[in-house]
């Protein structure tokens, strides 16, 4: 299959300092060494196919095709991984014949599914129908040592959600538009955050945590609700842990940032690229410093910057393989001399590809 | 008599008249603005809604506030038209692809305001053509 395998991913594995058989093995088999303690986690991670009802059984085919793609490559990763996430916004508005089609080609993955909700999923009917596929919008488990906790992250006040629209219809397309002054900022909000207060409360300080959600819960760009109002609380929460991973949605790019001991990766989106906040210059954006844009080629190509992602959880800390279609791959992992995710291959400003630049 | 009338006239072309056409007061200015604002906002309308496509898919899908349209970086090579294209034209490659709909005229009422919102939403922006 495609771009699973290249050379490009192959030497940026190598360099990475992976132990194994170079020549045939595709990047997603390498593991780092994990001193013998403790079994590797490994999952893939699949996120915002926006499947689209155009009438009746039609479907926009982008973002079906980008989902049956991710689905298929997720398919021939080996070994298996322990589990697949679904990152949030299955569907755009929200509607049964959106949530059926999309569960529909998730079904054909292997192994155990994990799902995160997106807002698109939820404003319609309240989660009522994508809690019915996909069971309880919050909890956690556990994997090999690593504590993972689902958040729902999309929430927003009663007034904006009860209180302000003529009808369910309304408040989904209201909420589906990113740059909508209409929308609400997102939040986990006060009633999940005791929850999480004490399902954390159960955990050794030493246990490495991975948390999901679909916005970013770190504060980025409120025009386009790259945002998660209470952020500095659920940080709060997840600060007295040495080792604490945010792996979230939504933003349809990378970004990737440490808040104290809270390292974020951002997944990509099967469905559309979104360009960077920092690139709308009318608003002012909190793009994380660490963060290496990634270079779009040609970003009005169907399946340039869109993709998916292996992630490995290491040492608790998480390295995200990200394999994009009609892009080079990128691996954003976590570098424990520096203290944060790095950039594998494109962190130092030296080795960057410049961006694009023609007319 | 006609040649007096035609001596007169041209003294006026020369002076009155000519300073005349120059002159523009507050309310020229706001009846320009805001017949700029009101296309520029039937744009945003356009952009939004999905009404140019077929398939409910809309420019600010991929577009929020018509981001990453660089307006002022065309007329220039674009991969997917395999020319040098305008901005027009860009557009209707999008309305033609991902939101499989039919092209729009370049002076079609409903181009023109795409575009005075896709330039709208650059005012003020620093202009560095090719840089994107």
């Amino acid at each position: 299959m495609t771009k699973l395998v290249t050379r490009r991913s192959v030497m940026a594995a190598g360099a990475a300092g992976v132990a194994g058989t170079l020549t045939t093995l595709p990047v997603s088999m390498v593991k780092l060494a994990f001193a013998g303690t403790r079994d590797d986690v490994s999952f893939t991670y699949i996120s915002d196919s926006h499947i689209q009802q155009i009438a009746g059984a039609k479907f926009v085919r982008n973002w079906d095709m980008g989902l049956k793609r991710a689905v298929a490559e997720a398919n021939l990763i080996q070994p298996e991984v322990d589990f697949v996430m679904f990152g949030g916004d299955l569907a755009q508005l929200g509607k049964r014949e959106e949530l059926d089609h999309g569960a529909e080609m998730l079904s054909a993955l292997k192994g155990k599914l994990h799902a995160v909700m997106g807002e698109h999923d939820y404003y319609l009917d309240l989660g009522e129908y994508w809690s019915k596929l996909y069971g309880p919008q919050w909890y956690s488990f556990d994997v090999k040592g690593v504590h993972f906790i689902v958040l729902n992250s999309i929430l927003t006040t009663d007034e904006w959600t009860f209180h302000r629209w003529p009808s369910a219809e309304r408040r989904m397309l209201e909420m589906a538009g990113l740059d909508n002054p209409n929308g609400s900022p997102f939040m986990v909000g006060e009633k999940q955050r005791k929850w999480l207060a004490d399902d954390l409360s159960k955990v050794s300080k030493d246990t490495p945590i991975v948390v999901f959600s679909h916005s970013p819960l770190q504060k980025i760009y409120k025009g386009w609700n790259f945002w998660t109002d209470d952020a500095e609380e659920v940080q709060a929460l997840l600060s007295t842990f040495k080792n604490v991973n945010v792996i979230y949605g939504h933003v349809h790019q990378i970004q990737y940032n440490q808040i104290g001991a809270i390292a974020f990766n951002s997944v990509m989106a099967t469905s559309w690229p979104w360009p960077y906040p920092s690139t709308y210059a009318q608003a002012e954006s909190h793009l994380p410093v660490l963060t290496v844009p990634m270079n779009r080629a040609d970003p009005f190509f169907e399946r340039d910057a869109t993709g998916w992602q292996l992630i490995d959880v290491n040492s608790g800390r998480v390295t995200a393989r990200y394999q994009l279609w009609d892009n080079d791959s990128r691996i954003v992992g976590f570098d424990p001399a520096q203290g944060h995710p790095v950039d594998k291959t494109y962190q130092d400003p030296t080795r960057r590809k410049i961006a694009q630049a023609h007319y | 008599m006609r040649q007096q009338i035609a001596a007169v006239a041209f003294v006026m072309a020369l002076t009155g008249t000519s300073a005349l056409a120059d002159e523009f007061k507050k309310t020229d200015v706001a009846r320009w603005q805001e017949e700029y604002d009101s296309v520029a906002k039937k744009g945003r309308e356009l952009w939004t809604s999905g009404a140019v496509g077929t398939n409910g898919v809309a420019c600010a899908q991929c577009h929020p506030n018509a981001a990453n349209t660089h307006p002022e970086t065309y007329p220039k090579f674009q991969k997917q038209l395999g020319k040098v294209a305008q901005l027009w034209e860009m557009v209707n490659w999008c309305i033609r692809n991902p939101l499989q709909g039919q092209p729009l005229a370049a002076d079609d009422p409903k181009m023109t305001a795409l575009l005075a919102y896709i330039h709208s939403e650059r005012r003020g922006v620093k202009l560095e053509p090719g840089k994107h």
